[in-house]
This record gives C-alpha cells, sequence and structure tokens, in this order.
C-alpha cells in the first residue's frame, strides 16, 4: 500500500502523480497552449484540475479498494441461494490484486488527461505500467518521457515515445491488460493483437455524441442549454474531444430560435473575430485540419452552413461553424467530426430523436436538454450509449463514482475513480473450509440413499434430509 | 451432397447466421426481452423444464460422458436450478439502477448506474459440464435481457440435441435460439456482429473467438482452462484432504473438469504417506477394479482417450505411475492414475491434464510449491491443504488464479458471491449469481442536472480569474473556493 500511496503522491506531496501535477502544471499547460492554443483555463478545468481531483480521490479511497471484501451486500436469501456443502464452516472473501504489466496508449486531444488518469487507476492497483504517449502531441509526449520519471519510481512506470509502427510492435507483447484510447479503426487492432496472448483490454473509443435539444420555452433555460452545448463543443479543444457535441437534434419549429441564441452566445464566448479570441483551440495538425476542410467542401454541405466557415491553413483555425441540416448521408454526418463544425438537424417531433439516435453506432454519450420528464425516461431506457445527462454536456467525465466508457462501437469496459481501480485489477475469489465438517455422501461409491439427500440438501428440505439420514424416508425417482 | 446431411438439415453458413442475428436483433430492437415479466417468465421456463424432463437430462448426459447420475443431479442439474431461483429471487433488485454519491465537482447534480441489456449475445459452451455450461450463462444473458443464441458442444451431442429441443418447447424461440453445429457452423457464427460472446473451452479456441470479436469490436468472456495446482502440506487430516481431491477431480467427470486439481505439490517427507492415502481412499470410492466402477465418468471420445494415453506412455513418464493406469479403449475408460515424481519438462506437466491422471511434484519445502507455481500460466483455480496460518496466508497473497480454496477444492463454484473466472491465460471476465447479470449488462452512467446553478467560469471567454475558481472548485475546499471568488488566491 505504501508504495502505491507514494505513486499517487498527495496534497501534501511532492512525489507520485500528485508531485508531478503541481510542480509541473506550468510545464503542462505550455505545451497545451503552443499545440492546440489552449486557454490555461481549458488546460486546467479538461486536464490538469480533472486529473488532481482523481488523484485526491484515489488516495483517499485506496485503503477501501485494496481491502479483502468479506461482507458482500447481499440480500436475505443468500444462506439459502448458497449450497449447503460449501456454506457449512467457510468463509467466502474477494481479495483484488494486480494483473502484472499493463500498457496504456494515450490519445493526442487530452494527452495529459488521457494519460494520467488511466496511470493513476493502474498504480493504485498495483502494477507495472508501461505509458506511450501520442506521437501527434509531441511536446506533451517528451514532457511526460522526461519529467513523469522524476516522481514516481522508473521500475514501475516507464514512458517511451514512438510512432504507430512503433505503438503496433508494442501491442504485439504479452501484457496483462492494455487500455486504448484513440479511434475504433486501431482500437480493433490493439483488440486483434491482444487476442494472440489473451491479454483482456478496454478500448475508450469515440462516436458521434448526440445534444438532444428539447423546444424550451423559457429564456433562462434555453440560454444555460445553449450555453453548455456550446462550451462542449467549441469551448473544449474546438471540438477535438470524443465526449463533444457532434451534432444537435431539434424541433423544426424551435431550429431558428436556436440558431439565433447560438450565433449570440458564439459572439460572447469567442468575440467578434474569434480568431484573436485566446479562448479557441487550434486543430491539432494540418492532416486533421484538411479532413475537417474537406467535410465542408461537399457543395450540399457548404450550402447548409448557417454561421462560420472560415479557415486558416496556416494558424491551423477553424471558426466555430454552424450547419443546419447537411445531408445525413454525407461525410460530416457519418463520420465522427472532432472538430468545430456543428450540425443541426432538424426533426418533426423531438421523439423522433430516439429512432434517429438508435440506427447509428451506439456513442460515447447522449445529452438530452429537457423539461419533459416522460421523454427524458424514454430516452435513458430506449437508447444506449457509455452515459446519458440530462441538461448538460461533458460533466459526466469529472464524476468519480460514475463509470466512464462506451458501448457498441464506442468502446469496451470503463474507468475513473473505482472504476479505474477494477479495470486494472483481477478480483480474486477465495474460499476457506475447516476440516470439521464434512458429509459422507459427498463421496462416491453412489447410492440412491445418497442421491435422496443430495435432492433433499439441494431443495433446502433440511427435515427430509434427517429423514433420510433416519432411514425415515424412502428414495423416490424424481 | 454438399450442404445437406441425410436428414436434409440445411448447411448453417454465413449467410444463415447473419439471418438469425438479424431476426434476433429485431426481437431485441422490439423491446420484448427488456421486461421484468419476459425475464421472469423465461427464467421460470429453464426452471420448469430442468424440474420436468431430468430423467432426459441426466440420460443425455449419460449418453454423452458416462456421467453417474449422482454427478449429473448435483453438478449440473442442481447448480442449474439454484442459478435460476437465484436470480428469479435477486432479479428485481439487480434491475434496479443505483444510485451513487457526486461530489462538489458536478454539483449540483444526481447521478446513477443503469443496468441495460446489451442487445443479441452468442453463448458457446464446453463438453464437460454440457447442461451447466450452456444454461447457467444463458440465465444471466435472460436475467439481463438479452436475446440469446446458444451454442453447445458438438463432443456432448446427445445434450446438443436435447438443448435445442428443449429450448425450442420451453423458451420463447422469438429471442432465444440454440444453433448445433461444429467448426463450420461456429465460424460462421463469429463472423457475426455481436453485442457479446462468451465462450467457455480451451485457450487455443478462446484466442480464435477473441480475433473474431475484435473485427466488431465485441466484448468477450472466456472461460479457460489451466493447470490447478494443489499443495498438500503435513499436519492435516490425509484423510479429508485425499476425500476432497478426489472428490473435486475424478468426482467431477473423471478429472474432465477445468478447475479439477491437475497436480499436486507436496514435500518428499509426506509424499509416500500421501500416496498411501490417496491409494485407500481411492479404492474405497471406486473399488479393486475401478474399470469397472459404475461411479465413474469415461473420457470423452477416442481423441481425447488418445491424448490422455499418450501423456501417460511418454518415455519419461510411463515408469512414475504409482497407481492406476489401465485404460480400457473400447469402454474409452481410464482408471484413476497416479504419478509420481514426474519430470518438469514432460508432456504432462505442460499442458492441461483435463483426465483422471494425477502427477504429484515433490519439493524439499513447501513455499518452494509457490515458484513452481508462479512460474506458469495462471490457472482458473489454486488449491492448498494446510493448517499453518503463515503458509495459508502466503499462498492466498502470493498465488494468483481466478480463485482459491484453503483446505477443499472446487467448492468455490457453489458460492455464488464469488466471481468465476479466470486470469491471464486461464480467461478474463466472471460470471455466476449477480455477477453472471453483471457480464451481461451494459453499465451505463446516468447524470441529472437543472438548469439552475450555472457555472459561469466552466464557460468561454476563459480568463484568469476563471482559471482561479476552477482551481479551487476542482481542489473541493470551501475555503478555496470562498477565496477565489472574493479574489484572494
Amino acid at each position: 500500500m505504501a508504495t502505491r500511496e507514494k505513486h499517487l503522491g498527495g496534497s501534501r506531496s511532492s512525489e507520485g502523480c500528485f508531485g508531478f501535477l503541481k510542480k509541473e502544471k506550468p510545464k503542462c499547460t505550455q505545451p497545451l497552449n503552443m499545440t492546440w492554443g489552449k486557454h490555461p483555463a481549458e488546460a486546467y478545468r479538461d486536464e490538469i484540475g480533472s486529473l488532481v481531483k482523481s488523484v485526491n480521490y484515489a488516495i483517499g479511497c485506496l485503503k477501501g479498494w485494496m481491502a479483502t471484501k468479506k461482507d458482500f451486500k447481499v440480500s436475505s436469501s443468500t444462506l439459502q441461494a448458497k449450497l449447503p456443502l460449501a456454506a457449512v464452516l467457510s468463509t467466502a472473501e474477494i481479495i483484488p490484486e494486480p494483473l502484472g504489466l499493463v500498457l496504456i496508449i494515450s490519445s493526442w486531444n487530452f494527452p495529459f488527461g488521457l494519460s494520467l488518469e488511466p496511470l493513476i487507476g493502474a498504480l493504485a492497483a498495483g502494477n507495472v505500467v508501461v505509458l506511450k504517449p501520442s506521437e501527434l502531441a509531441p511536446r506533451c509526449s517528451s514532457l511526460l518521457a522526461n519529467a513523469l520519471p522524476a516522481y514516481l519510481d522508473s521500475k514501475a512506470v516507464k514512458v517511451i515515445e514512438g510512432g504507430p509502427a512503433f505503438s503496433e510492435q508494442l501491442v504485439q507483447q504479452k501484457w496483462n491488460k492494455i487500455l486504448f484510447t484513440g479511434s475504433a479503426r486501431v482500437g480493433r487492432m490493439v483488440m486483434a493483437a491482444a487476442a494472440n496472448h489473451l491479454t483482456p483490454v478496454t478500448l475508450e473509443l469515440g462516436g458521434k455524441c448526440p445534444a438532444v435539444l428539447d423546444s424550451l420555452s423559457s429564456s433562462w433555460n434555453r440560454e444555460v442549454a445553449v450555453q453548455r452545448i456550446l462550451g462542449a463543443k467549441f469551448g473544449a479543444c474546438s471540438g477535438q474531444a470524443c465526449i463533444t457535441v457532434d451534432y444537435v437534434l431539434v424541433e423544426t419549429k424551435f431550429s431558428s430560435i436556436l440558431l439565433e441564441l447560438m450565433k449570440v452566445w458564439i459572439g460572447k464566448m469567442f468575440g467578434e473575430n474569434p480568431r484573436e479570441s485566446r479562448s479557441m483551440a487550434r486543430i491539432v495538425n494540418k492532416h486533421r485540419f484538411l479532413r475537417l476542410k474537406s467535410l465542408l467542401e461537399d457543395p450540399n454541405v457548404k450550402a447548409s452552413i448557417v454561421h462560420g466557415g472560415s479557415m486558416d491553413e496556416n494558424s491551423l483555425f477553424i471558426e466555430p461553424t454552424i450547419l443546419l441540416d447537411p445531408p445525413l448521408e454525407s461525410d460530416i454526418m457519418q463520420d465522427e467530426i472532432f472538430g468545430p463544425l456543428l450540425p443541426i438537424i432538424t426533426l418533426k417531433k423531438i421523439e423522433d430523436s430516439i429512432n434517429f439516435i438508435n440506427s447509428r453506432p451506439k456513442p460515447l454519450a447522449i445529452y438530452v436538454f429537457t423539461l419533459n420528464d416522460s421523454l427524458w425516461k424514454r430516452m435513458v431506457a430506449e437508447t444506449s450509449s457509455g452515459s446519458v445527462t440530462l441538461n448538460d454536456a461533458m460533466i459526466q467525465y469529472l464524476a468519480d463514482t460514475l463509470p466512464f466508457g462506451g458501448i457498441g462501437e464506442s468502446g469496451m469496459g470503463n474507468y475513473h475513480g473505482k472504476f479505474s481501480f477494477d479495470t486494472f485489477s483481477h478480483n480474486k475469489a477465495v474460499v476457506r473450509r475447516s476440516f470439521l465438517v464434512d458429509f459422507w455422501f459427498r463421496f462416491p461409491p453412489w447410492n440412491d440413499h445418497k442421491l435422496q439427500l443430495f435432492r433433499s440438501f439441494y431443495a433446502f428440505d433440511y427435515l427430509g434430509v434427517l429423514l433420510t439420514v433416519l432411514g425415515l424416508k424412502k428414495f423416490k425417482q424424481a | 451432397m454438399a450442404g445437406e446431411d441425410d436428414v436434409g438439415k440445411k448447411l448453417f453458413d454465413s449467410r444463415a447466421a447473419s439471418l438469425l442475428v438479424g431476426e434476433l436483433r429485431g426481437a431485441f430492437a422490439s423491446g420484448a426481452t427488456r421486461s421484468y415479466q419476459w425475464r421472469e417468465s423465461q427464467l421460470k421456463g429453464i426452471l420448469r423444464m430442468t424440474d420436468d424432463r431430468e430423467r432426459d437430462i441426466a440420460a443425455a448426459l449419460r449418453s454423452d460422458l458416462g456421467k453417474p447420475e449422482l454427478e449429473s443431479v448435483v453438478y449440473e442439474v442442481a447448480m442449474l436450478r439454484n442459478s435460476c431461483k437465484l436470480a428469479l429471487k435477486e432479479l428485481q433488485h439487480w434491475m434496479m439502477p443505483e444510485k451513487v454519491k457526486t461530489s462538489l465537482t458536478t454539483f449540483p447534480s444526481s447521478a446513477e448506474i443503469v443496468s441495460e441489456p446489451l442487445g443479441v449475445v452468442l453463448i458457446i459452451s464446453a463438453w464437460n459440464y454440457p447442461y451447466l455450461l450452456s444454461l447457467d450463462p444463458v440465465v444471466g444473458a435472460i436475467a439481463a435481457g438479452n436475446a440469446v443464441v446458444l451454442k453447445p458442444s458438438e463432443i456432448a451431442s446427445a445434450t446438443s440435441a436435447l438443448l435445442a429441443k428443449l429450448l425450442g418447447e420451453y423458451m420463447d424461440s422469438s429471442s432465444i435460439r440454440v444453433v448445433e453445429g461444429a467448426v463450420a457452423e461456429t465460424t460462421a457464427l463469429l463472423e457475426q456482429k455481436w453485442d457479446k460472446i462468451f465462450y467457455t473451452g480451451n485457450g487455443r479456441v478462446g484466442q480464435i473467438v477473441m480475433a473474431a470479436a475484435a473485427k466488431h469490436l465485441t466484448p468477450v468472456v472466456l472461460e479457460l482452462g489451466g493447470k490447478a495446482p494443489v499443495v498438500v502440506d503435513s499436519g492435516v487430516n490425509l484423510q479429508i484432504a485425499c476425500r476432497r481431491i478426489i472428490a473435486g477431480k475424478w468426482g467431477c467427470n473423471n478429472g474432465q473438469a477445468c478447475v479439477s486439481s491437475d497436480y499436486m505439490i507436496t514435500t518428499k517427507d509426506l509424499a509416500p504417506k500421501l500416496v498411501d492415502a490417496l491409494k485407500n481412499e481411492l479404492e474405497m470410492f471406486y473399488g479393486k477394479n475401478p474399470l469397472e466402477s459404475k461411479d465413474l465418468s469415461r473420457i470423452v471420445n477416442s481423441n481425447h482417450f488418445t491424448r490422455l494415453t499418450k501423456l501417460l506412455d511418454e518415455d519419461k513418464v510411463s515408469n512414475k505411475v504409482v497407481y492406476g493406469g489401465e485404460r480400457d479403449p473400447t469402454k474409452l475408460q481410464i482408471a484413476p492414475t497416479i504419478l509420481l515424481d514426474v519430470p518438469r519438462d514432460s508432456l504432462i506437466m505442460k499442458e492441461e491434464i483435463f483426465g483422471p491422471l494425477l502427477p504429484i511434484l515433490t519439493v524439499d519445502k513447501l513455499e518452494e510449491s509457490f515458484a513452481i507455481i508462479n512460474s506458469g500460466p495462471k490457472p482458473l483455480a489454486a488449491y492448498i491443504f494446510t493448517n499453518d496460518k503463515k503458509l495459508k496466508e502466503h499462498f492466498v497473497k502470493n498465488v494468483s488464479a481466478g480463485g482459491l480454496v484453503v483446505n477443499d477444492t472446487t467448492v468455490h463454484l457453489a458460492v455464488h458471491t464469488l466471481p468465476f473466472g479466470g486470469v491471464g491465460e486461464s480467461g478474463m471476465g466472471a460470471y455466476h449469481g449477480k455477477f453472471s447479470f453483471d457480464v451481461f449488462s451494459h453499465k451505463k452512467a446516468v447524470v441529472y442536472r437543472s438548469f439552475m446553478g450555472d457555472a459561469m467560469i466552466r464557460y468561454p471567454p476563459y480568463t484568469d480569474g476563471k482559471l482561479r475558481l476552477m482551481r479551487a472548485l476542482l481542489g473541493g475546499s470551501i475555503l478555496g473556493i470562498l477565496r477565489a471568488i472574493f479574489g484572494r488566491s
């Protein structure tokens, strides 16, 4: 436990993950700013601050997580449901143990958060870790490789840098667990490689996370909803986030109100000239920039732009762009956007959003803005996603008590909080028996008498057992 | 004629598999399997089926494996019945969302974790406990509200045919289906996109299943095997220890069970007494002529019979037999066999035995057994018989396996509050009890926020003031927050 605590660090510690975050904070903020133009506030909110919270949470809970589970929360039927043979004079416990050597491959958009959040869990669970940060964020990757070892035991944690070819080689090795954050395409390759060694994997992938915006009547609610949607899109790494709002679903009759509000609030958040705003992140590299540019090249898509659309290749800047009803077969509505382009899709009835979402791959998150309780209940019951949030977006990422992970194409497995600890642990079942009591009819040679005893035992007919033993009950064919 | 057999059954190929999945997806999408009523009715159906047809089930098991009736009743029928009953009793409770606490960072909010069905799941089961290992996962899948395709093992053909017949009679076939067949049919099934695949069997096929699942990003549960060691210390009641070891080995399908003791480790000093005790108890259980005993399952087929005799007849091992070794190829029967001091590099010590052979390794001090166990792949189970407290704790702490039992073998399967599954090469994922429900569920995070209590610091334009406040908020300290609000930090 002491080693794990050391690796995590703590509020008063200059060691471990916490020590790294505290001391290297300015150094972390800088490459985030230089790579994407992320404002320190955004960097803190989404990465550094979130990590500080997670480390403190892990330190506070570590003892409880590591403890052997003896008292299970079971109903009164436990005693009945346990087989009597095993229940007599035995104890049962679950002991969490480290899996061993784990590989964490993180993504480029939140390079610190997506590296250290799993690292915290892996270390809390007592594993030895190899961390492979994304080469697409080289400044951050190099900071992690150079600075992190000073705070952690280099025998327990290694950070290695490299590109796709190197990652491919890495996953071919035998690991006890791999946690991968990235695209579904690469996720498939990681799982296929892991299959060769029967290595369990957690895949944090992506998808098109919709925001379903009901026709709200109160102007306060409308403004809050719009701010939250815009903040979760343009204010989060310029939409380059797995849980950003990818597109919005709204009733046709509400769409013009929504559009006006969005334009107003984009102005308030990013000013009249968003390129000058310090609050808007850049696109990570030219390749992604060109990809986003190409999404708008389709003439039908271009025609649907109702706000923004300007781009600057030199500074890799794309201004907040809204599209109204681009064609559903276009790339922008088929692929995960991962950029500051926000399609608004109009529907006759907001309830139609359920079928709309269900006809597409399961997303990592669904955001529903409504005061209509039955709409909300239907969304929760009839759609499937990693998570579903009422009246907000992205906030589920900060909750330590909720599992963070996808389903179907958006991923498998989860982490955050105790789920991180569990994902990197093996829950070992342990039963201890005494020598004192044994039932002779447990053993061969078999005969009808023993069979009858078993039948009675399994039917929890203890009186029957007694009578059979006393020879007062005869064996009956089933 | 290619594609059809004598009965005129059509070949179950990729297209047939795709149609099947499509049908079940339609059934699932209709919401039929989600209701409590449906799940309850199907679980009751399995229970009724098991009660009504126990004799047919025992007969099929006897036909496939020569399984003694008591083993069928106890280990397959009764355990499955209990699994059903538990699910029926707990289902409402399991289906309820789990409320979780939320912290200052997301204030004000409330949150819960909702269990929802995954969709359409594929369960591929094994031949050694063909009834239990087919239906126990099905119980979990149904309890969690999924549509299910079951592919029983073709090696236990009578049970496979019986399952196809009975499930067709007792279950809702719009959402629960059985596909019989071998490699071709399994391959066709594995090409499809499932929401989960649950496989029980060996590691080699486990890899194939996982690789196929990777193409569709389908999560898997693999219940595999391994070499489960049993360590025996001196100072224990040898008679009881031996009985329990025998019950868990030869009493479990004649050693053809994933949790049977595969090999034994004991001290050089204890070995002679231990071997004698084993011999005594084995004779008491199975008589002087075990090949004639009706209480031993036979070896499932000639492939496995050949495999096992090969293990026995290897040069460096054939002279290590200290008890048993008799075999009858016509009856596919091998007698309980003990081997003493086999070389570590022999075949019998390299692969999972899955049969009635028990090699014993001897060491000077029992502490050496841990290094031996940990030098190999992690097994599904590991056992120790000792009264030495330190040794017990050392074993529990340092031996990694799916599950451990101290002073007995295999009983952990019966404790429904314990997860049953492997680690490393013995598998991934676990089930039994509520773990079955969980393994076939998606745990969806649900967060409730109101439109009140919005924090402007969240949104652009970002400023240093907002940064300060944010730091305080995420740091979770009220004082820090106040300071930040009043511009003092």
